[in-house]
């Protein structure tokens, strides 16, 4: 019994699950790709961030939403408005008519920076943007709908709006967002250019090693009984509210820490691709996030960057031939997924991959009944 | 307004667009009681319980649960000042197992970051598998809770209840679909567990009611139409009327 207890947060299977990810992660992509398609799975796993989040907020607590873009947004907004103040210097922008603003913002005629562009002159406080803005804003969305017991189809709807709402915010204020080009023309990380192939590997390398600390807390949440609660919440909110707990709280704690890991993610993706704009805030990229997650295994935390790296490639592979027919054979994917398997990757490696797995270790470490396997196998 | 009472009802109406569903209701539970409320189908039995846990709010009338006014609280904090309520379909959480149910219960880590920083330590495993002795499922604690018989997911209820050491126990229809083993067994489960509680239940089954209750409260239309002994209320010609007659 207590030998359970201490090996609740990690148990032997997950530890091996996490292990080769990170394997795969840390040794085998860095061996195998070159420095651009490194690049390019450096940005997938940036959504992986998010995915993780759904995995904890959708999967294990019932809470479905599809504005998740709006936090990937914010973190990579925040970390593009430091990069693009850097890159603002006064030297190199003497040719604008205000010299030391954003290049996009002389265009519209704007003179003085704005107030709230004040804050990311400085990395702490960005980097403290990137982790509570998010959550700041998670927490006022789900004050305001979880307090009022609004859940299911209406979040999912609203959070929707709020992606679409933000979107239309940051195309139409051109002046002080960048409008629908975004912020572009990033080029350095406190004086280190980040556009080099170096620079680069070794961005990927922080990126992967962020996502595994994220999933080891998200492990941490899983697996405590916060975890088990958010289940209990998922199939019987009522017995929980009887049984003396405020479900609201959980519910805004779990949305507000999705928030943050998408956030997390976001700020990743200005750094390794070099821009920001609001095709990855709106309603488009938040449902394929919705997708990344429900291929990958709703409940399942690995499951979760499997389905996202699966899908990008696919995505990148098929529309490189197929363009205009990517989206039609995404969504035929995310249906066929859930019609046949509602657990994603994840159910069909417990369901066809473990067992055999299983067998496999057994093979290794008893060489004896060679018969009694084939017995077990049928 | 008397606090002699573990709980006491006074004037409690609740109205949904203009029906009375509880009008005018005045009940006093004792300390240790067991109190059994029957009537017919839309006496408005299961909306006093949901009046009692803050499922529903009252239009108007108070509910003093050991000298504290429950109206006004949220329900969470209607189960710390110790109501417990069991409902009428058995509430579990399927996919848990029956031992992480009981745990779910017990009553620790409540906050968000009490939740997060909880141990399942020995305190919470001694009283998990008490619990479970006592609602007979001691043998099947690592069970997916989905997997259990109807009768035994009641008894999961209640030991989720009980878990929670409730100073009052609110059960609705707890020996509903229960096979008449199992009734004989939830019976003996109530008597035992009235050591410690005082107990309100909502039930149909007379035979059940005759086995357990101290008092009878006879609902109807929303109102008190008869309270006492079973014997007393059974002779009642009001209550023979509406209700035992047929």
């Amino acid at each position: 019994m207590l030998l359970a207890n201490t090996k609740s947060f990690m148990p032997k299977n997950d530890l091996i699950g996490f292990l080769v990810l990170a394997a795969i992660l840390l040794v085998v992509f860095p061996l195998f790709l070159d420095a651009f398609r490194l690049n390019l799975v450096g940005k997938y796993l940036t959504y992986a961030f998010v995915a993780v989040g759904l995995v904890l907020c959708w999967g294990y607590g019932g809470i479905l939403s599809l504005g998740q873009g709006v936090f990937f947004g914010i973190g990579g907004y925040c970390m593009a408005m430091f990069l693009k103040l850097e890159s603002s210097d006064p030297e190199s922008t003497k040719i604008q008519s205000t010299p030391g603003i954003p290049d996009f913002m002389d265009w519209n005629q704007i003179t003085a920076l704005p107030a709230f562009w004040e804050p990311f002159h400085s990395l702490p406080l960005t980097l403290i943007a990137v982790l509570f803005l998010p959550a700041l804003f998670a927490y006022i969305i789900g004050v305001a709908m979880f307090k009022r017991r609004v859940g299911g189809v209406y979040f999912a709807i609203i959070t929707q709006a709020v992606a679409s709402i933000l979107t239309i915010l940051i195309i139409g204020q051109q002046g002080y967002t960048g409008g629908v080009n975004g912020i572009t023309d990033l080029r350095t990380f406190l004086g280190w250019d980040i556009r080099t192939d170096s620079a680069k590997n070794i961005l990927y390398f922080v990126n992967a090693a962020l996502l595994i600390v994220c999933l080891l807390v998200a492990q941490w949440v899983r697996t405590s009984k916060f975890g088990r609660l958010l289940v209990a919440m998922r199939e019987r909110e009522d017995r929980v509210r009887f049984s003396g707990y405020d479900v609201s709280s959980f519910k805004i704690f779990i949305f507000c820490l999705a928030a943050t890991l998408s956030a997390i993610g976001g700020a990743m993706f200005t750094l390794q691709v070099g821009f920001m704009s609001p095709s990855f805030v709106g309603i488009v990229p938040s449902i394929e996030m919705v997708i990344f997650c429900a291929v990958g295994g709703r409940l399942s935390i690995l499951g979760a960057v499997y389905g996202t790296l699966l899908i990008n490639f696919s995505k990148t592979a098929f529309s490189e031939s197929f363009p205009e027919l990517w989206l039609f054979a995404m969504g035929a994917l995310f249906i066929a997924v859930v019609m046949a398997f509602p657990n994603g990757l994840a159910g069909i490696y417990q369901m066809y991959v473990a067992p055999r797995m299983g067998l496999l270790i057994g093979l290794l470490s008893k060489p004896k009944p060679a018969k009694s396997i084939i017995n077990s196998a049928h | 307004m008397n606090n002699d009472f573990l709980l006491s009802i006074e004037g409690l109406t609740v109205s949904f667009d203009g029906f009375k569903a509880v009008n005018d209701l005045s009940l006093y539970v004792d300390e240790g009681e067991i109190r059994v409320i029957i009537g017919p189908n839309g006496a408005g039995k299961t909306t006093v319980l949901d009046l009692i846990c803050g499922k529903t709010r009252a239009s108007s009338g108070s509910i003093k649960f050991r000298g504290r006014e429950l109206t006004r609280l949220r329900e969470h904090a209607i189960v710390h000042a110790g109501v417990g309520r069991k409902f009428q379909n058995p509430s579990i959480y399927d996919d848990l197992t029956v031992f992480e149910n009981l745990e779910i219960s017990f009553p620790r880590g409540h906050s968000v970051f009490g939740a997060l920083a909880f141990k399942r330590d020995a305190e919470v495993i001694q009283s998990v598998e008490e619990t479970a002795a006592m609602i007979f499922l001691q043998d099947s604690l690592y069970k997916t809770a989905g997997l259990l018989s109807h009768g035994q997911k009641q008894w999961l209820e209640i030991g989720m209840l009980l878990i929670q050491k409730p100073r009052l126990l609110m059960l609705d229809e707890p020996v509903a679909g229960m096979s008449i083993a199992e009734r004989k067994q939830t019976a003996e489960l109530l008597h035992r567990i009235t050591k410690n509680h005082s107990v309100l239940v909502v039930e149909h089954d007379m035979q059940f009611v005759e086995d357990i209750a101290d008092r009878v409260t006879v609902m109807h239309q929303g109102k008190v139409l008869s309270e006492g002994s079973m014997e007393k209320v059974k002779n009642d010609p009001k209550v023979k009327e509406v209700y035992l007659g047929h």
